[in-house]
């Protein structure tokens, strides 16, 4: 299945006139992971002229051009080139963050819900959602919203009937099998776990997202006195 | 510096430049102008460079105070400008006395009307770009759209005089036309049967009152893909057709989230993004198909449009 895999992969078509989508698989894997971030980095260390955006996702990568500045024919050459020498790429190891939160219940009005429906204690599921070190697959979607894999069976929980108008920056939650930070207030239908007084969109700074693809993120439970000075 | 002071700011009134382009890959999608053709055409009449930031109004525009001499000039749809109660005409370069008021009305054409200014509106640059981005809350003026007493700053009558320009009207008329709207193949599109395919090219389709900047959500034919599946998300692109389980094709616009999980069936073709961001709700719209080719040849076509050339004296 695996060798299959690689004969076909990685595929490259045009998603528009203005992009071109690369697929390195067709399910979400680490080792497939392992692939994107590498043709990411070769990618972006090339600086193609008239290259505008480089998006990596699961198991693609989408490349947005400016047709004025580059064909469609030039581009699609000189990403087919590139990718020949995925061999000769370095990625740099990955870096493990610690994102403390705080599951005191005025920030987590649904992990009652978490804990009843996987028959656990709150305490428990604290623990068991604290455990892994999660991969960052990506960031997509919104400002600085990390893709995270992968959330333990034992706390799998469906989203709410009736997702919130108003989800506050740093809320940590569990929708399905997937557990996830809200960067931005936004509307949101996940179950929520928990806060975190970390800014992961920072939009004044250089670099705007405190989490990039790759990292490797754990999450530390705090206590509200923690949380409020971590804040400040 | 010189101040314009909103007195009514319009149903959604934004500046914008022509986007936030390089970081779609942190989750932000570039917004920008919604009608970029009509921004750089106003900024190109007054001498601006054509990136320069100018207000955005969506379907009723507003009423503003000018407090110094500047030059102005309107273009997209017809939003009924006057100056002091006087109608001014579009696709021109219009001198602004201090004191003057510009006032605006309800569209009597499109979706856009752009108030481009002599210098551009100063407002801080985030990420590279001038351009509101209303769902992040970034850019612009404090990320947001304009309400009544804001203040915003402009470059003012530091210029020489401006011969008055304006644009050709045969070039106005086929910049406007949004009879087709010519799309290219999308990732999924042969996700979806031939006979879906050619249904969602000869129907018509109505634009849904839930659309904005993010998005157009369509009516008309529902659109099944072959086992109505879903795909591993993966980036998507400006003008992406999207069509989510109940059948209904969304068009992504200049805000969409950078990411999704539903098939796409088509994408609005570069030459032709600008024409979207006149679409209003209820107006009715057809695609046609072409290919990546003719798509690039009409792209190059817009551009020469887009020049000097198009412009005569007024």
């Amino acid at each position: 299945m695996i060798e299959q895999q690689l004969e076909i992969y990685p595929n490259i078509q045009f998603a528009s006139d203005r992009s071109l989508l690369i697929k390195l698989g067709n399910e979400i894997s680490r080792e497939i992971h392992e692939r994107v971030l590498k043709f990411f980095v070769l990618i972006t260390s090339a600086r193609i002229r008239g290259l505008q955006s480089i998006h990596p996702a699961y198991n693609s990568i989408l490349i947005t051009f400016d047709s004025f500045m580059i064909s469609h024919n030039e581009i699609k050459d000189k990403i087919k080139s590139l990718l020949t020498e995925e061999r000769s790429v370095k990625t740099p190891p990955p870096e493990v963050i610690e994102i403390p939160v705080c599951y005191d219940e005025e920030f987590a009005p649904d992990i009652s819900i978490v804990a009843k429906r996987n028959s656990l204690t709150i305490e428990k599921v604290i623990q068991i959602h604290s455990q892994p070190e999660y991969l960052v697959y990506f960031l997509g979607f919104s400002p600085g919203f990390p893709y995270l894999g992968e959330m333990p069976k034992e706390i799998v929980t469906p989203r709410l009937l009736t997702p919130r108008l108003k989800v506050p920056a740093g809320s940590v939650a569990i929708g399905g099998d997937h557990t996830g930070i809200y960067p931005i207030s936004s509307p949101g239908g996940w179950n929520i776990i928990g806060r975190t007084p970390l800014r992961l969109f920072s939009p004044e700074n250089e670099n705007p997202t405190l989490l990039k693809m790759s990292d490797r993120i754990k999450f530390v439970p705090i206590t509200k006195k923690e949380f409020e000075q971590l804040k400040n | 510096m010189p101040l314009m002071k909103v007195i009514k700011p319009g149903f959604q009134s934004t500046i914008q430049d022509l986007g936030r382009f390089g970081f779609s890959n942190l989750g932000i999608s570039i917004s920008g102008a919604a009608d970029a053709v009509s921004l750089r055409i106003g900024n190109l009449l007054i001498g601006n460079d054509q990136n320069s930031p100018a207000l955005e109004m969506t379907l009723v525009g507003g009423e503003f105070i000018f407090d110094s001499d500047t030059i102005i000039a309107i273009t997209g749809s017809n939003f009924q400008p006057t100056i002091d109660g006087k109608e001014i005409p579009l696709w021109k370069s219009i001198f602004v006395r201090s004191g003057q008021s510009i006032s605006f009305g309800a569209t009597q054409s499109g979706a856009r009307c752009y108030l481009c200014i002599k210098g551009g509106f100063e407002v801080d640059k985030i990420l590279g770009s001038f351009s509101t981005h209303l769902l992040t809350g970034i850019g612009g003026y404090k990320g947001r759209a304009l309400l009544k007493n804001d203040e915003l700053n402009y470059a003012g009558s530091n210029f020489k005089y401006l011969q008055p320009l304006k644009v050709k009207k045969e070039i106005v008329i086929e910049l406007m036309n949004r009879e087709k709207i010519f799309v290219t193949n999308a990732p999924q599109t042969d996700l979806f049967s031939t006979e879906t395919i050619n249904l969602f090219s000869s129907s018509v389709y109505s634009v849904s009152e839930e659309t904005n900047r993010m998005g157009l959500r369509l009516n008309g034919p529902k659109l099944v893909n072959i086992n109505n599946q879903d795909i591993v998300t993966e980036g998507v692109s400006l003008g992406a057709i999207q069509v989510s389980h109940d059948g209904n094709p969304i068009i992504l616009f200049v805000e969409h989230q950078t990411t999704g999980g539903y098939p796409k069936i088509a994408n609005i073709i570069s030459a032709h993004l600008h024409k979207v961001g006149q679409l209003r709700p209820r107006d009715e719209i057809q695609f046609s198909f072409v290919s990546i080719e003719k798509a690039y040849e009409m792209r190059m076509h817009l551009e020469s449009l887009i020049s000097p050339m198009s412009l005569t004296l007024a």
